[in-house]
């Protein structure tokens, strides 16, 4: 019962991780650049979604007015991690897409210290205590295994968001674009597939996921703080690669194996060695299996 | 196709003939005066010669750094968990808590041979990533040294670290001078030995630049597949690569120890450091001595010189009565430090003072 226990409790937690992970693997598939910002892009969406709860004045409990609340949460703060990850693209890599690759992964470097910058001017040098809006009543009538309202928030956006993205990409015009571009943005361009716009909403895409991700990361988690970026971007990239970068199937299973094991070895190994397992898998995974669980082999052109 | 780039020729790494002699000959009197400073100054006989000193260390680290970054091109996110692991060989062979307590010199003789070993380990497998799996193993790697050391308390101590760690030439005494007393009290012994180092390892890296490793490294840099058609084991040249700074970090890591007579807490290596050593290469120039020199210098004269002038000058004019960290200078250090990053890229990828073999291929349009 224990380990259903764990498993539920990582399933749940392996389903944010592959939200993040999303932003990860779409940017990476299209423009081939490991989005160092994009953690700290989620810990400003959580910023934002803590001023929010404040100024909307939005009210715990559960009921209706709170299911509300919280689904005009996760659009505002969607809406403006998605702009600012637009933003961040026009103004910081767009001008690089050409530039020896060492060159926006810097940039995404530096991007994630101007963002660590903001979100400590935001939130104060220490952790805050996220506002508990959903309680975390059983619905499960079994002592042992608990499923909370808290789990079901989760489940309810999460779910949702991943479906729409997958119809997105494989049903509409806009999804075609995006795959053609990923597969190569030359040829895509020839075909008169305006790139910039597709990469443009492709940040919008991923960002949006993370701003979602950061709403319910603060009500599931309920503490946030401006260096919670750099960890849980890194377990989501992690995810992301396990899945296989580029894969958006892959980034989910990526996101719920290591949610799995983030909860397993805390449970069986201990949450002071969490961090190195989970990073022990990323080297093992890399070494063996560098296109991760679905992913496909790419060979390096000349 | 365009004209091949101008890249494509090979660019001697220094102007041969006056320009060559001129520029060692600058080195060469940076470090007379490096070396008679102390005879001068009698300030770096007190706190300010342990700042100096960390500073040379964080050069020879950053140096270590470069090998990997700067020459190799590969990108390397976990520099500091080699300068963590060289602090701690060092402690672990020389403190009064564990039975070896080989001495200063024989310590760091092996720790830096665990560390190349241990960059050997990591490099051997991940040599066939691709450049920004290489950086993401890089960091992994140095997220699961930190979290290592920090969770094998019996050996590492924990978040105490291992102290004391005992000064240099303990117990050894030359011409009637007690060697680790000298060490222990006078800063100035510190600051020799770490120029010292630092003049060993600008002399190595020079030598390196124009050695065969090194313009295979080079070749390796800017087209991997044309180096193999040459005939060079990309492989070989990147596992050197891997080894030499690591072995270099490992070195920086045991004059860090040995300065502060303790390793510190295992966060003093984790991934900020490293990218704090990374800035300093990118910002003075990838592939550059100088620039790396000068890179750290702005990155450390930034944190201990400028923001705290810049903070009591605020605090002076009273600008922050209510003390607000968006109002006080160091507030801003992350910011600062990641807008230099975004526009170094952009305007001046190739960094201050340019290698300019790296500032013909940065500048280079194309795929």
């Amino acid at each position: 019962m224990f380990f259903l226990q764990q498993c539920l409790i990582g399933l749940t937690n392996g389903a944010l991780v592959a939200l993040v992970a999303l932003g990860y693997t779409m940017v990476y598939g299209i423009i081939g650049l490991i989005n160092f910002a994009h953690g700290d892009l989620i810990m400003l969406g959580a910023c934002l979604a803590l001023t929010l709860v404040g100024a909307l004045g939005i009210a715990a409990g559960g009921g209706a007015a709170t299911w509300a609340g919280v689904a005009a949460l996760v659009l505002l703060c969607g809406l403006f991690c998605g702009g600012l990850n637009v933003a961040v693209d026009r103004i910081v890599y767009k001008p690089l897409r050409n530039a020896p690759k060492l060159a926006p992964l810097v940039s995404a470097i530096g991007v994630s210290f101007i963002f660590m910058n903001a979100g400590l001017f935001w939130l104060g040098p220490a952790d805050r205590s996220f506002p508990d809006l959903v309680p975390s009543t059983n619905l499960l009538a079994h002592d042992g295994l608990q499923f909370t309202l808290k789990d079901l928030l989760v489940v309810l956006v999460v779910v949702p968001l991943m479906v729409g993205l997958s119809l997105l990409v494989r049903t509409t015009r806009l999804g075609k674009a995006m795959r053609a571009v990923s597969q190569d943005p030359v040829a895509a361009a020839l075909v008169g597939v305006d790139v910039d716009r597709v990469i443009a909403a492709t940040f919008f895409i991923g960002g949006f996921l993370g701003g979602a991700a950061s709403v319910i990361y603060g009500l599931y988690i309920n503490t946030i703080g401006f260096q919670m970026g750099f960890q849980n971007g890194l377990y989501a990239f992690t995810a992301a690669v396990l899945g296989g970068i580029g894969s958006i199937p892959g980034a989910v299973l990526g996101g719920l194996v290591i949610g799995l094991v983030r909860a397993l070895s805390s449970a069986y190994v201990g949450e002071r060695w969490t961090g190195a397992i989970v990073f022990a898998i990323l080297i093992v995974i890399l070494v063996f299996r560098p296109e991760g669980l679905l992913g496909r082999r790419t060979r390096e052109k000349v | 196709m365009a004209a091949p780039p101008p890249s494509a020729a090979p660019l001697p790494p220094r102007p041969a003939g006056v320009g060559g002699w001129l520029a060692s000959r600058w080195e060469l009197v940076a470090l007379v005066l490096l070396a008679a400073a102390p005879l001068c100054i009698p300030a770096l006989g007190g706190a300010l010669g342990g700042q100096v000193t960390t500073l040379f260390i964080y050069c020879i680290l950053a140096l270590a750094l470069n090998v990997m970054v700067g020459y190799t091109g590969l990108v390397h996110l976990g520099i500091a968990s080699f300068f963590g692991i060289g602090a701690y060989c060092l402690a672990i062979l020389t403190v009064p808590m564990y039975p070896f307590r080989i001495g200063f010199l024989p310590a760091a003789v092996v720790a830096v041979l665990v560390t190349a070993g241990t960059g050997l380990a990591l490099g051997a497998p991940t040599l066939r990533l691709r450049g920004d799996y290489l950086a993401i193993v890089t960091l992994g790697f140095g997220e699961v040294a930190k979290v290592t050391l920090r969770n094998l308390e019996q050996i590492t101590g924990g978040m105490k670290g291992l102290n004391p760690v005992p000064p240099p030439g303990a117990g050894v005494t030359v011409a009637g001078l007690d060697l680790g007393k000298a060490f222990a009290i006078d800063p100035r012994w510190f600051y020799y030995l770490s120029l010292l180092s630092l003049a060993g390892v600008v002399l190595a890296m020079r030598r390196l630049e124009t050695s065969r490793l090194g313009r295979a490294l080079v070749a390796v840099r800017e087209d991997e597949l044309a180096a193999q058609a040459m005939g060079i084991s990309a492989t070989r040249v990147k596992l050197s690569a891997f080894a030499m700074s690591s072995a270099v970090a490992g070195l920086a890591g045991c004059l860090y120890a040995a300065s502060l007579s303790t390793t510190a807490d295992p966060n003093a290596y984790d991934f900020n450091r490293s990218i704090m050593v990374l800035c300093a290469v990118i910002l003075g120039g990838l592939g550059s001595i100088p620039g790396t020199i000068l890179g750290v210098a702005i990155l450390v004269g930034f944190d201990t010189v400028l923001a705290p002038w810049a903070d009591s000058w605020i605090q002076q004019m009273n600008i922050n009565p209510s003390g607000s960290s968006a109002l006080s200078f160091s507030g801003w250090r992350l910011a600062i430090f990641g807008l230099a990053l975004v526009f170094v890229m952009r305007y001046r990828p190739e960094g201050l003072i340019p290698s300019r073999r790296l500032a013909a291929e940065l500048h280079e349009e194309g795929p």
